[in-house]
């Protein structure tokens, strides 16, 4: 009962984030310098006729109030308008490039964790060399740009070695080097935070009292120290997504793969509002979403929480 | 006043008495901070004097195109033949320019915000967390992209969008910092010495939050650096030809093939900076919470 | 009789770090025979939780063990590989920690917790485990086991907790029993259950190793005694004799220092040809009322957490107000002292309506009123050495020199020198740190110090040296004190008259000898009996 009502209360706060989050893109809009059709238009072509659209479709010609309702009900409806550069419903823009983005973020994902896991693992609490290799390596690849890390991997595996294609591509080899790129530093920030967790739980005293028993090391760390550890990581769940989308614009970019991120960019160049405003919108409900998940997750994980 | 004879002073007990103080933790060589002082100096020099120690960063040489590192050329030369380590060192104006004017949007708006959220009646101060919820919502990176949609690319707008896409953060640190002062222990004693309410926050109460602010600022100004070196990757910086450490990435992209160091360079240019940062920002936090941790 | 269970002689355990060697152990020698129950005891920083987890190769990161013998059941221990010390762990002895709550793992059940070294040792089919661990539980008296075992550490009571771990303890049924602190942190009903129960492991034939800070709760169990301190034994020999006739001074100086009914009107600390042995006496003026309260109620949503309390003050006298955690005793030191509103009753201070006001009315009356809590360290500004804590108590608008010499004079009476001026609260040990606050609080010279359990954190002889200061100070400027403690003993030796608090309200109250001596509520009671003596346990045991 306790647990459904905890369920329920992180349900309505993100249901009031993903509101705010929305009427804060909203504002942006409005207080933009200008005219908001001119906005709203960019650098499209801008014709009486497509004015006259845009005031339609828009409802421009409504008060501000109902204008902002309108753009909530449609929104939570999934119609997020049309993009001026493409003519196009931006629902199906989005729809089309989506797969190839969640792809390459779902891969770098699962491998920057894996990474972590197994980095932190092996260097939590002893073995002082390899712990002091593993942290500068974690201090570079968290201080170096992504776009960097990519030209830097596709230098050397695709120019000198000729491992990887270069650019483009839908096939796995295609995938592996800007998972890769998108997937280090996510790796670094999680490893250092994994690692701490691990050696902070290692000088509990029921690391001690887990130890007495003759259990061997590695069950110390994977019965008790790893769920200790899991607890900060899973609080970063959230902005590890915003991370992998951001990061996937530029991915993206450096080796020329098709994505939402190329769209956005496009979109943002030729300021095509319903385009930025929609991936904005998509990638806070993503957030919103995943910390949500992660919240739950928490839960389950941790049982002094689920009292209250 | 009664002066007494002490009581415990030169008590025999206090030969015996298990009671020590925590040692004074030691002072030990830290090659790491001095390099990244070091170079955190020459940056900020490069910022300040450029011409101290670079030539032109516009020149092009046509004779002289895509050259390798040499003793003339340090960082060798890009496709217009223009020195690349000149390009490098003036490019720290804009890059941390950028990234320092950001950062003290950021922080300043951040402080601000979040001091009043924290020091604000119940519902004021829950809104406003809430409205910081809602920013951190946005990636980065999208956020300012957003902006920059709006207002159209170049410095001003980049620093603007950065310094708000960053801003949430800050002040839900400081608006988290101003709550645990409030509560804390010497609040509530000075409270018993009959200090007035303003005197309590600004004896206290502020010099206390404002504390970690600038271990925030220092490691904010990493991130902040880091983002802008990324959209002016995108072209959404500085416009060509100035010499900002990101464009000049996208920029000398195309040869990569051939002329690796136009592009490697100034991108480990904007990673040391950042490793500087951080080591700093490190160095900084350890020294902080030594003393109130 | 056969060899000994644990043989020791000349053991070193030092701690390696960058810089320096600390030398926690430094060449001691014991032996625990079969069946026996070995205390050791001593205050922090004795060398005795090394001595204990050295046996199970746990002496912690860094150590580096040395010895002239290191037998465990007649097998040299120094050679041991990590594979052997698993095999000792849990299988020749069984580690007991203080404090359940984090000694076990908070993420896992209470049964899984119990059941790992049944796992470990692969000593119960899997199958067959859960019906191990609720035989475990019950042995160490849990009811309902079967439903505990599935419950998480926080999900149960104090003492509950404390039988779990000890029967995690027990699960590999291992010769040695080490228990490391195994009461502290309880309360004191609580506490004299878990001594029964390891009182009935000993009686069916176990060897216990004791580890305590305290000389009282190991004189029921203890065969014997070690006395610890700097890493050395100072004293050795059967639990009469090292209690009834100790030989070493230090000894007898932790004796001395434990503060009971017998110890009233005498100081704690060690002997100083300066002072007299006895305390002066408290200057009480039963006309004159410090501090009333009447009707005090604390709500917090559902839960009253004070229900009805009245208690009255006179100028210069102590009242002592007792009771286990939870009782709500914290919250009346809130009550009265302001810092929370209370949700009905009244509180009069020097005469003045002082609950219920704004801050601004009791503001020019603050000084008047001053609180020492159980850790000051959180009441110090960090950013300000201890000239500027002290300082800031004095009245505002004193010149520099004149405020620093005031500050001088106020340390010095409270046993600190004038070297600590510029001293960061964090560079200050325990004592140091609760003087300091001391110093602070009568610096406005209060007619009232609510003292919040002001030693609970200290060590016996750090204990006595700041009991012995309350009750100068009192004598000195007839300060009243209200002192709240969960340790009879510290408030059978210093308070005139005693509140007993449990569930909120107080349900008895008197002279302190009245109440202590005859008690007449059933709780009180309950309270007295459960308080260990240091007095040696009757010989030979009685089956309890």
């Amino acid at each position: 009962m306790t647990v459904v009502r905890a369920v329920a209360r992180r349900l309505a706060t993100a249901a009031v984030v993903l509101w705010a989050a929305a009427t804060a893109a909203y504002l942006a809009l409005l207080l933009a310098p200008g005219d908001t059709v001119d906005s709203i238009i960019g650098d499209g072509p801008d014709t009486p006729q497509i004015r006259a659209q845009v005031i339609a479709e828009w409802g421009l010609d409504r008060p501000d109030v109902v204008q902002y309702l309108d753009y909530l009900a449609r929104a939570a409806r999934g119609d997020l308008g049309r993009s001026y550069l493409l003519q196009r419903p931006v629902s199906d823009l989005i729809g089309e490039h989506l797969p190839a983005t969640v792809t390459l973020a779902a891969a770098a994902a699962v491998t920057g964790v894996v990474l972590a896991l197994a980095v932190a693992l092996l260097t939590a609490g002893r073995r002082p060399l390899l712990r002091r290799a593993a942290s500068t390596t974690e201090l570079v690849l968290v201080s170096t740009p992504g776009f960097l890390i990519g030209i830097v991997l596709l230098n050397v595996f695709s120019f000198r070695l000729g491992w990887f294609p270069v650019s483009g591509g839908q096939d796995f080899s295609a995938l592996v080097l800007p998972a890769l790129t998108l997937a280090l530093p996510v790796a670094g920030v999680l490893t250092q935070v994994l690692r701490d967790g691990l050696e902070r739980a290692l000088d509990e005293p029921f690391v001690v009292t887990a130890r007495s028993r003759g259990i061997r090391e590695r069950a110390v760390l994977a019965r008790h120290a790893l769920r200790h550890a899991l607890l900060p990581a899973i609080t970063l769940v959230g902005w590890l997504s915003g991370i992998l989308l951001g990061g996937a614009v530029i991915t993206e970019q450096v080796f020329g793969r098709p994505g939402l991120g190329q769209v956005t960019l496009q979109a943002v160049t030729a300021k095509d509002m319903p385009v930025v405003l929609a991936v904005v919108l998509l990638s806070a409900a993503v957030y919103v979403a995943v910390s949500t998940l992660a919240d739950l997750a928490y839960l389950l994980v941790d049982p002094r929480l689920r009292r209250s | 006043m009664t002066v007494q004879a002490t009581p415990v002073a030169g008590a025999g007990l206090a030969a015996v008495a298990t009671d020590t103080a925590p040692p004074r933790r030691r002072r030990t060589a830290r090659p790491g901070l001095a390099a990244a002082a070091g170079f955190l100096l020459l940056a900020a020099l490069a910022v300040l004097w450029p011409g101290l120690l670079a030539g032109d960063p516009l020149a092009a040489d046509p004779l002289n195109v895509l050259r390798p590192p040499d003793a003339a050329h340090w960082f060798g030369t890009d496709h217009l033949g223009r020195d690349v380590f000149d390009r490098v060192v003036h490019g720290a104006r804009h890059s941390l320019t950028i990234g320092v004017a950001a950062t003290l949007i950021a922080v300043g708006a951040g402080v601000l915000l979040g001091l009043l959220a924290g020091m604000a009646h119940r519902l004021a101060g829950e809104a406003l967390t809430r409205s910081f919820d809602a920013l951190s919502a946005f990636p980065l990176l999208l956020l300012a992209l957003l902006f920059i949609a709006i207002t159209g690319p170049g410095t001003g707008s980049l620093i603007i969008a950065i310094g708000v896409a960053t801003m949430p953060h800050h002040a839900r640190v400081v608006r988290a910092q101003t709550l645990l002062v409030r509560r804390a222990g010497y609040v509530e004693q000075a409270v018993s010495f009959g200090t007035s309410r303003t005197r309590l926050v600004l004896r206290h109460v502020l010099p206390n939050v404002l504390g970690p602010v600038p271990v925030l600022a220092v490691i904010g100004l990493g991130e902040a650096i880091l983002a802008a070196a990324g959209l002016s990757f995108l072209g959404l910086g500085p416009q060509p030809p100035a010499p900002e450490w990101g464009a000049m990435l996208a920029e000398n992209r195309s040869y990569l093939r051939i002329a690796w160091w136009g592009a490697i360079l100034p991108g480990v240019a904007v990673t040391l900076t950042v490793i500087s940062l951080t080591v700093l920002g490190r160095h900084l936090q350890q020294r902080f919470e030594g003393r109130h941790g | 009789m056969s060899t000994p269970l644990v043989r020791v002689e000349d053991l070193h355990v030092t701690f390696r770090a960058p810089g320096r060697d600390v030398a926690a152990v430094r060449g001691i020698g014991f032996e625990i025979r079969r069946g026996e129950c070995l205390a050791v005891v001593g205050e922090s920083g004795s060398g005795k939780s090394v001595t204990a987890r050295t046996l199970v190769g746990l002496a912690g990161p860094g150590a580096h063990v040395r010895a002239a013998r290191l037998d465990l059941d007649g097998r040299d221990a120094r050679a041991f590989s990590a594979r052997h010390w698993r095999q000792v762990r849990g299988r020749f002895a069984g580690l007991v920690l203080q404090d359940a709550l984090v000694s076990l793992d908070p993420l896992r059940t209470v049964g899984d917790e119990v059941g790992e070294v049944l796992d470990a040792h692969g000593l119960t089919p899997r199958r067959q485990q859960p019906e191990q661990v609720r035989r475990l539980l019950e042995r160490v008296h849990v009811p309902e086991p079967d439903r505990r075992a599935r419950q998480y550490p926080h999900q149960l009571s104090g003492g509950l907790r404390q039988r779990a771990l000890i029967a995690s303890a027990l699960a590999g049924e291992p010769s040695l029993i080490i228990a490391d602190e195994p009461t502290t942190a309880l309360d004191v009903t609580v506490q004299a259950q878990i001594l029964r129960l390891l009182g009935e492991l000993r009686d069916a034939g176990a060897t216990l190793l004791l580890i305590s800070h305290d000389l009282s709760v190991v004189a029921r169990l203890a065969d014997r005694i070690l006395v610890m301190r700097d890493g050395v034994v100072v004293e050795s020999g059967v639990t009469a004799q090292v209690l009834g006739e100790p030989q070493h001074p230090y000894t007898r100086l932790l004796l001395a220092a434990v503060p009971s009914a017998a110890s009233r009107g005498r100081r704690l600390s060690a002997p100083v040809t300066t002072l007299p042995r006895t305390l002066p006496p408290a200057p009480v003026d039963p006309s004159v009322t410090v501090l009333s309260a009447t009707g005090l109620r604390k709500r917090y949503g559902a839960h009253e957490v004070v229900r009805g309390v009245d208690l009255s003050i006179a100028r210069g006298e102590t009242l002592g107000l007792v009771g286990e955690s939870g009782s709500g005793k914290t919250t009346v030191a809130q009550l009265l002292f302001g810092t929370v509103a209370a949700t009905e009753g009244q509180v009069g201070f020097e005469g003045v309506p002082w609950a219920g006001v704004p801050e601004r009315v009791r503001r020019p009356l603050r000084r008047r009123m001053q609180l020492i809590s159980q850790d000051p360290l959180g009441s110090f500004d960090p950013r300000y050495p201890v000239e500027r804590i002290v300082g800031e108590a004095l009245e505002p608008g004193l010149d520099r020199r004149t405020r620093r010499d005031r500050v001088v004079d106020l340390l010095d009476r409270v046993g600190l020198g004038s070297d600590l001026l510029e001293r960061y609260p964090r560079r200050l040990s325990g004592g140091q740190r609760q003087r300091v606050a001391i110093a602070r609080a009568i610096a406005p010279r209060p007619s009232l110090l609510i003292c919040d359990e002001p030693v609970s954190a200290l060590d016996v002889s750090v204990q006595a040296q700041v009991l012995d200061l309350l009750a100068d100070i009192r004598a000195a400027d007839g300060t009243a004190l209200l002192f709240i403690s969960h340790d009879l003993g510290v408030v059978h030796h210093l308070a005139d008259r005693v509140l007993v608090m449990h569930d909120g309200q107080v349900v008895e109250q008197g002279p302190v000898g009245d109440v202590f001596h005859h008690p007449r509520h059933a709780y009180t009671r309950s309270l007295i009996d459960a308080l260990p003596t240091p007095a040696a346990r009757p010989q030979p045991t009685g089956v309890s």
